[in-house]
């Protein structure tokens, strides 16, 4: 335990006193919040007036996939290539250790995000409608999936390529993921793949749970739970430590 | 007591042996100096201690302790230094020193390590920005933060100027005296000499030797006459012409495999007046650690052509 809380306290300063991390996990999305709140150019979903009902649900979204996906998939990997893993494994803190402390920064880093998000879609005009419970249940469902991503990208790539791998990734689900525009907005093939993906799942039942009310489609729930499930498994099948 | 036993220990990549029925035991609170040319399994060997590695076959214990089935248990009592890295690049001497003195029940307080290991001048310097020998020494700090009962060094003066080294052949010296059992792997061998209580010298997974510097240099080590000569020496003719047994030890120098005494060097000076051979720096001497690894490994140097020979000059 005492390995462990040393460890969790030195993720957590870690991930929120790098520059670069924060840009990701609160300023990109924060500022997407901001930017399409105030400038009118992207499609709204038929039957929604205020932007910030969509956009704030939808860069939460984003904010989580960037914490457990880019952010803390790169440092895991940039540790694993660094042999700060290697290493690790050989202290009182062991494998599991290490696991449980990054886990724990995700969720302090997540709570820090949320916090920040809602204070600023509340000063943009934002109304609380929908089921908070199911979007807590949602955010721990795509806190998991995402993370898993990470990992599984984190165990097996070079730190090179996963630095532009990851950040391709994010750009891809933000395309596809239906956060700050629809996803009936893009040709319907692109539709049939992001009906697959963790991205959209996670927006949609965020956007029921915070923007519009109402129950998400069941298959989103479907979706995303496959994702919890099936990445980090992957993730614990092909990690390697070193 | 031994600290460490490894009793008939295999590990193989594929169809490669790396480690083949290697058997030792490490007496606590000595210093073993692992030696061996790149491959001979040094680093598998370690790796299965430190539970890295998986072994195919063979038993080991730490402290009493199975490194594959007790891990965990195992990170309480060792303590690790990689031959590189090991530490996030941003993190500062004091801070990663603070972070592994977290994770044991009785560490050493940081600032003792960060003063033993010369490195208070860069404690806010983040890893990256650490000579390489600053590097080593931290990580070596971090090796012994948690007074550990085992301590495995891998290379730990590999890329460290002399100064380091001395500050790092202390440490190793004090963490023997104060109990610790010490398994370093070098290439660096008068360190070896100078810090080891048992050598093992591996060689393509099998063990070579096993024991200690004097009787190693008991049974390999015999005085011998060395000396240089100014142009090449015809050492098939020195042996038809005074049975002196010589070989090249490397570029004009030479050593005769015999005990020195008052004859040989006689027949030895005459044989070169005679043939108005200059020589110099002759001596008799004892083998020193290297000679006696490479003639073991089988990795004595081969005399190189000089600089400016032509390919057809160095073939005839």
């Amino acid at each position: 335990m005492k390995a462990y809380l040393a460890q969790a306290r030195s993720e957590i300063r870690m991930s929120l006193t790098q520059g670069e991390s924060l840009l990701v996990t609160v300023g990109i999305p924060v500022l997407l919040l901001l930017g399409f709140t105030a400038v009118k150019v992207l499609p709204l979903p038929h039957g929604v007036t205020q932007r910030v009902q969509f956009l704030l649900p939808g860069t939460l979204a984003l904010a989580v996939m960037a914490t457990g996906m880019v952010a803390q998939g790169i440092a895991t990997g940039v540790d694993r290539t660094y042999g700060v893993l290697k290493r690790l494994g050989a202290t009182p803190l062991g494998k599991s250790g290490l696991l449980a402390a990054k886990i724990t920064a995700i969720v302090v880093v997540e709570i820090v995000q949320v916090v920040i998000m809602l204070l600023v879609g509340l000063a943009l005009g934002w109304s609380p409608t929908g089921n908070i419970f199911l979007f807590v249940i949602a955010l721990l469902l795509a806190t998991v999936a995402f993370s898993g991503v990470g990992m599984l990208l984190a165990g097996t790539l070079k730190s090179e390529v996963l630095i532009g791998l990851a950040n391709g990734i994010y750009l891809v689900l933000l395309f596809l993921g239906g956060m700050i525009f629809p996803v009936t907005s893009l040709p319907s093939f692109l539709q049939s793949v992001a009906k697959a993906l963790p991205a959209l799942a996670s927006s949609q039942i965020f956007f029921h749970s915070l923007g519009i009310g109402g129950s998400a489609p069941g298959y989103e729930w479907v979706v995303l739970a496959v994702w919890a499930i099936g990445a980090p498994a992957l993730a614990i099948r092909y990690f390697k430590w070193q | 007591m031994a600290a460490i036993e490894v009793d008939r220990l295999t590990m193989s990549y594929g169809k490669v042996k790396a480690v083949d029925e290697l058997s030792f035991s490490v007496a606590a609170g000595s210093i073993l100096v692992m030696l061996g040319p790149n491959g001979a399994g040094k680093s598998s060997t370690i790796e299965a201690l430190e539970g890295y590695r998986r072994p195919q076959s063979g038993k080991l214990t730490v402290v009493g302790l199975d490194p594959v089935r007790q891990q965990r248990e195992l990170g309480h009592v060792i303590g690790v230094m990689l031959q590189q890295g090991g530490v996030n690049p941003r993190m500062t001497p004091d801070a990663a020193l603070k972070l592994y003195s977290g994770y044991y029940q009785t560490p050493r307080d940081p600032e003792e390590i960060l003063e033993a290991v010369e490195l208070q001048h860069v404690r806010s310097t983040s890893f990256r920005r650490l000579s390489g020998g600053e590097r080593q020494r931290l990580s070596l700090g971090l090796a012994i933060i948690g007074r550990p009962q085992v301590a495995f060094l891998d290379e730990p003066t590999a890329g460290v100027d002399p100064a380091g080294r001395q500050v790092i052949g202390a440490l190793i010296s004090n963490l023997a005296n104060d109990g610790t059992t010490v398994v370093l792997t070098t290439h660096e061998l008068f360190e070896a000499e100078r810090l080891a209580d048992q050598i093992i010298i591996l060689s393509k997974g099998k063990k070579l030797y096993d024991g200690t510097l004097n009787d190693l240099k008991a049974a390999h080590g015999k005085a011998q006459i060395t000396f240089s000569t100014k142009e090449p020496l015809d050492l098939e003719e020195l042996h038809r012409s005074t049975g002196l047994n010589g070989t090249e030890t490397g570029r004009q120098s030479y050593a005769i495999m015999e005990e020195p005494d008052a004859q040989r060097f006689a027949s030895l000076t005459s044989y070169l007046a005679a043939n108005a051979i200059e020589y110099f720096d002759l001596s008799d001497s004892a083998r020193s650690l290297e000679e006696i690894y490479l003639e073991l490994t089988g990795s004595t140097p081969q005399p190189s052509p000089s600089i400016g020979t032509t390919e057809k000059e160095s073939s005839l």
